[in-house]
Parts: structure tokens; sequence; C-alpha cells
């Protein structure tokens, strides 16, 4: 194959194509139209099952029965949809069957904005719908990645019977880059043991997430649980740049992790010893990776496109061992390399501290800023 | 003496499981289950069909249909047997709905599954009230109908007119085959297995969306003895709810013959 300009929304939707894809439902909402309408297309042209769904309610519930018969099914949408898709989120996730999830992050909350943002962070890494349950999340920063991961999400939902979701903001979702396409995989002609095909020549099978005695319940949360512990010690997957010898860290993951990344390169030219963590698995979060990375430098900075959803979690894993500082715009705004330089010579040069919030401090130089 | 060969006219469906049910003595839930069932032995179609039950008082239906099934979330049935059907054509895929799950929660999933003719059958089962959480005011709950949250009876003036959800679907190009049966008695339960036949005969044909509404009882919700509440059904819910045929596309009407 060789490399053709894509946009990454288009990218993503033939990607998905190309892992076997059997079944795409979804809703426009921008910044993730374009997925839809390339699947619109597409879809019906290899005989595959579209449906523009009435409401991303009503598409992620289609996605659902689909997910039931064993076949690979996806669906995409943007930040409020994907509020929207929170209550089949949960059944699914509860039903135990995969599913693979886009969502193009939009400035918010409320309506927000149509502008990139990372402000899900909270809503796909630690839940969002009811219930306890894991989704694994990939974060990609280019297209070419987000081909990858789009390929990657539906065998590791069919590996873990999860729903894996494909977490970007609206900036990798419109903007064109080289990609390279993956080889088209067939789809699927036999299904798996537990899926719902019509009872020939065996048992009934149901599939549900209700559980009413309870102990059926905390056994299937267990059951759940135990899953997910596989997936932490099978999945868990980041990028490091220059950490080597670094005294200095930087975290950030898709855009945010990009545009830390040009900066890391000029902090790097102007002799500043920093590197950079992006983490690829927003969930399981390269947990061992941070604790080791925190004992190794003498500070880091967590650059994000939200108020510093993922910095709690950075500072509830380096455990005091190295100060942190934050930096994020929000809203729809991008970070630009030269903001993350400042933040990073600003770093270098101390003083640092562990007391406070880092949030606090950075909000008070955005009073500046506004 | 002679002797007669035993023969069998009556027995439980295949497609019934040998299961006990939870609902309540006298309910009509039964019926339409047992109406389902047989109609999907006589026609040969328990291997390949598939069952996507609601929440409400049906939400075990899985439990009693011996054949495939999947729950769906309250209201969802419709969007779920669209994906169900979309990725298996050639299964038969049903839906079962009560009154709150269809005409309230799940109004948007069903006069879009019906606009899209998506080819399933749905069975709706509308007894006026939401019987799973304890008798509170549906959708479909009567003018003046008390209720566990309609306790001076449901006061159109703040609380709205029923919903005539086979009325309304029949108005959608994209459904088939809509109509309302009740099961108060004998000769209207047949009447419904007949309708719940055509339903099948209508998705099997690729002809779109179907759907029977049944009349049904609650009587431990409504407070009645079920004698009374199958009287009830037949002098309060008819009137509002006319039975008949709302909507037969001319290809329906061949199969009816």
């Amino acid at each position: 194959m060789t490399r053709e300009l894509w946009k990454g929304n288009n990218a993503i939707a033939e990607a998905a194509v190309r892992a076997g894809c059997a079944a795409y439902f979804g809703y426009p909402i921008t910044p993730q139209t374009e997925l839809l309408e390339y699947m619109s297309a597409r879809m019906p042209q290899l005989g595959r099952a579209f449906v523009q769904a009435e409401s991303e309610l009503a598409a992620i519930n289609m996605v659902y029965g689909a997910a039931c018969t064993g076949t690979r099914v996806m669906s995409s949408s943007s930040s409020p949809g994907v509020s929207l898709m929170m209550e089949g989120v949960s059944y699914i996730a509860g039903t135990e069957i995969p599913a693979v999830l886009v969502d193009v992050m939009r400035g918010g909350p409320g309506l927000g904005n149509i502008a990139p943002a990372q402000s899900d962070y909270n809503q796909i890494v630690h839940g969002g719908g009811h219930g306890d349950y894991n989704l694994i999340v990939l974060a990609p920063s280019s297209v070419q990645e987000s081909v990858d991961l789009t390929v990657l999400a539906f065998d590791l939902a069919e590996k873990y019977r999860s729903i894996c979701v494909v977490l970007l903001d609206g900036s990798i979702g419109q903007m064109m880059e080289p990609a390279e396409m993956p080889p088209f995989q067939p789809l699927r002609t036999e299904y798996p043991e537990w899926a719902v095909t019509g009872a020939k020549d065996r048992e009934r099978r149901f599939l549900s997430s209700i559980y009413l005695d309870p102990p059926q319940e905390e056994a299937a949360n267990l059951r759940m649980l135990r899953r997910w512990q596989e997936v932490q010690a099978n999945e868990i997957r980041y990028k490091t740049y220059y950490m080597e010898d670094a005294k200095f860290a930087v975290i950030g993951f898709g855009s945010s992790g990009r545009v830390a990344l040009t900066a890391v390169r000029a902090a790097r030219a102007e002799g500043i010893p920093v590197g950079l963590l992006r983490p690829i698995t927003l969930n399981p979060f390269p947990e061992k990776v941070v604790e080791d990375l925190a004992k190794q430098v003498e500070g880091i900075l967590v650059v994000e496109m939200n108020s510093g959803q993922m910095l709690e979690d950075i500072r509830r894993i380096a455990k005091g061992a190295a100060p942190v500082e934050f930096f994020a715009r929000l809203g729809g705004i991008v970070p630009l390399p030269d903001e993350v330089l400042d933040e990073i010579r600003r770093l270098a040069k101390g003083p640092l501290t562990l007391e406070g919030h880092p949030r606090d401090r950075w909000l008070a130089r955005m009073g500046t800023l506004n | 003496m002679d002797t007669q060969e035993e023969v069998i006219v009556y027995a439980r469906p295949d497609s019934l499981t040998k299961t006990n049910t939870h609902y309540c003595p006298g309910c009509t839930h039964g019926v339409a289950h047992h109406l389902i069932a047989e109609v999907i032995d006589e026609m040969g179609l328990r291997e390949r069909t598939i069952g996507v039950a609601s929440v409400g008082c049906s939400v075990f239906a899985y439990n009693y249909m011996n054949f495939d099934f999947v729950q769906a979330p309250h209201g969802r049935a419709p969007a779920m047997a669209t994906g169900v059907k979309r990725v298996f054509p050639d299964k038969v895929v049903l839906t079962y709905q009560g009154d709150g799950d269809l005409a309230s929660i799940g109004m948007a999933e069903i006069v879009h599954a019906a606009a899209r003719g998506e080819n399933i059958s749905v069975f709706f089962l509308n007894n006026a009230n939401y019987g799973m959480t304890g008798g509170q005011m549906a959708p479909t709950t009567l003018p003046g109908q008390k209720t566990t949250s309609s306790p001076s009876g449901r006061d159109v003036e703040t609380q709205g007119y029923p919903i005539r959800a086979s009325e309304l679907l029949a108005t959608l190009d994209g459904a088939s085959y809509v109509v309302r049966r009740s099961l108060h008695d004998p000769k209207n339960i047949r009447l419904a297995k007949k309708a719940i036949r055509t339903a099948f005969e209508v998705q099997l044909r690729g002809l779109g969306f179907s759907m029977v509404e049944l009349l049904s009882t609650c009587p431990t919700n409504w407070e009645m003895t079920p004698q009374n509440s199958l009287k009830w059904l037949e002098e309060h819910m008819i009137p509002y709810y006319p039975l008949g045929d709302y909507k037969v596309n001319p290809a329906v009407a061949e199969i009816k013959g």
C-alpha cells in the first residue's frame, strides 16, 4: 500500500471498513460528521449495514443489537452525542459484548462549540454511564495512528468482549495527512459461542445486562473486573520521546501530546533536558511508566485541552515523587507549541513546589492571559 | 372394546419454555406469549427467530420464549431490533413492548423504526398503566383513570391525553401492517392470533414494519378481579382504543386473502 492523503474522519471510516466492520450506525454531529457520510456511501457499496439513526441514543442501541450477533460493529459521534450514548454504553458493557465507538471531541460543556477539545477524558476514561465498568480507550495523535488504532480497537473489543473507544479531538478528525491504509480483512462468517444467531441445532441463548439476584450481579461485576485485570496486564500502550536522560517530563495525549512534542524538540535545541510521555491507552493508563518517570525527573508538566482531567490521574500516580505543573487551553483552543515551550522553560527554571495544586497556579497564570 | 388413538389437540408450544412466569394471575401477558409462541411453532420459525425484550413487566420475556433473545434498555427495543435485523436480514426479529416502553420513553425509536419501514414485527401490549413499577400513569392511561401517579384520576388539563399508538404509526409510509386487537375474550384472542401470524408473514415477505397492538389487562394494578378487568377492558378501553386495521398496505391485503 502507498501513502495517500486522508482526512482523519474519512481515514477512520475506511480503516473500520478494512477491519471488517459489518455494520455502522450513527447520527450527524460536527466535527465527526464526515465519518458518517463516508460510511453512508461505503457500507452499502460493500453490501454492509448502514443506518443513519434518529438520535445518538438510537444509534448506540442499534450498535447494541448488532453487537449481540457477534459481528464487528461501530458508531461514532462527538461529545454531546456521546453523552446521549451513555445509556447504551453502560448496557453494552453490562452485557459483555464487543463494540467500537469513536469520539471526536469538541468544546463543552453543553452545546459548547465545534472546535477541538479533550474534555471527554473523564466521561470516557472514568465512566459516564451508570454502574461499574471499564472501557478500553485509545488516543491517537495523528491520522495514521487513528487508522492503526481503529483496527486495533476492533481486535481488542473482540478479545475482551468490551467497548473500545477511539478518543480523538476535532483537529485530528478534521486534518488531512498522509496515511497508509491497512489490508482488507474478510467479514466474519462464523459467530462466537455467545452470540445470538437463532437457536438452530442448539439451546437458545439470550443476552442481557440484567441480574436481578444481587449475588449474580456481584459475580458478573467480579467477572468483568477480572477481565479488566487482563486488559491492564496486556494492553497498556504509550510512547516516550527523549526520556533517557530527561530531567523534566511533559505528559500529554492526542493533539496535546503532539503539540508538546514540537515544544520538547525546541526545548532540547535550547539545551533543556526534557522528554515526553504520550499515553496511547488512556484506559488502562500507563501507571507504572508515570510512577517510574516521577522518580526519574525533577518536574512534570501535564498538557491537556481540558481543565486537568488527566492531571488528577498523574498526581494520584506520581504520589508527590516529583512536582507537577499544568498547562491547558480550553473551550476548543489548541495550545501552541510556543506556549508549551514557555511552560517547559518555566519548569526548567524553577523553583518547583509540591505544595498547592498545579491547576490553581495555572489558573492564576491564565488570569494574565485572558 | 374399541381402542381409540389419543390425539393431542392442545399442548404447550415448543417456542415456550417450561418455566412458570412471574406474571400476576389474570394478566394477559401469558395469553400474548402463548399466541406468539403458537404462531412461531406453526410457521416453523423458532430456529431463526430473535426476540427483543423490553423494560416493564415483559422484561423477562426471554425466560419464557424458547428461542434466542436480547434485552433492550427502556424504550430502545426497536433500535436494538434494527441492529439485529440489519446484520441478519434473513432472521425473524420481533420486539415485545409495553405501553410505557413503546408510547412514552421509546416513542422516537418506534416512530423511526416504522418510518424506515424496518422489517421487524412489534407486539405492543397496551394495559393503560406502568405495570412493573406498580401502576403509574402511562401515556395510554384513560382520561379520569386512577393510577398511583394520577391518584385523582388522569386530569387531561394537566396530564394530557392518551396516545393512540396504532393510529399514529399508521400515518407513516414505512408501516405496512398496523392493527389493534384485544385479549379480553376467546373470539378476540383468535383474531389476535391471526394478526400475529399476518405480522410475521409481512416480515417474511420483506414488506416492512408490522405492529400488532394488543389491549391487555392488569388486574393487580387496576385493583380488580381478573374477570372484572376483562370487563373493564371491553367497556372502557375499546371505546377509546377501537379495534381494527389501521394500516394494511395492498401487498399485505393479498396475504390476508
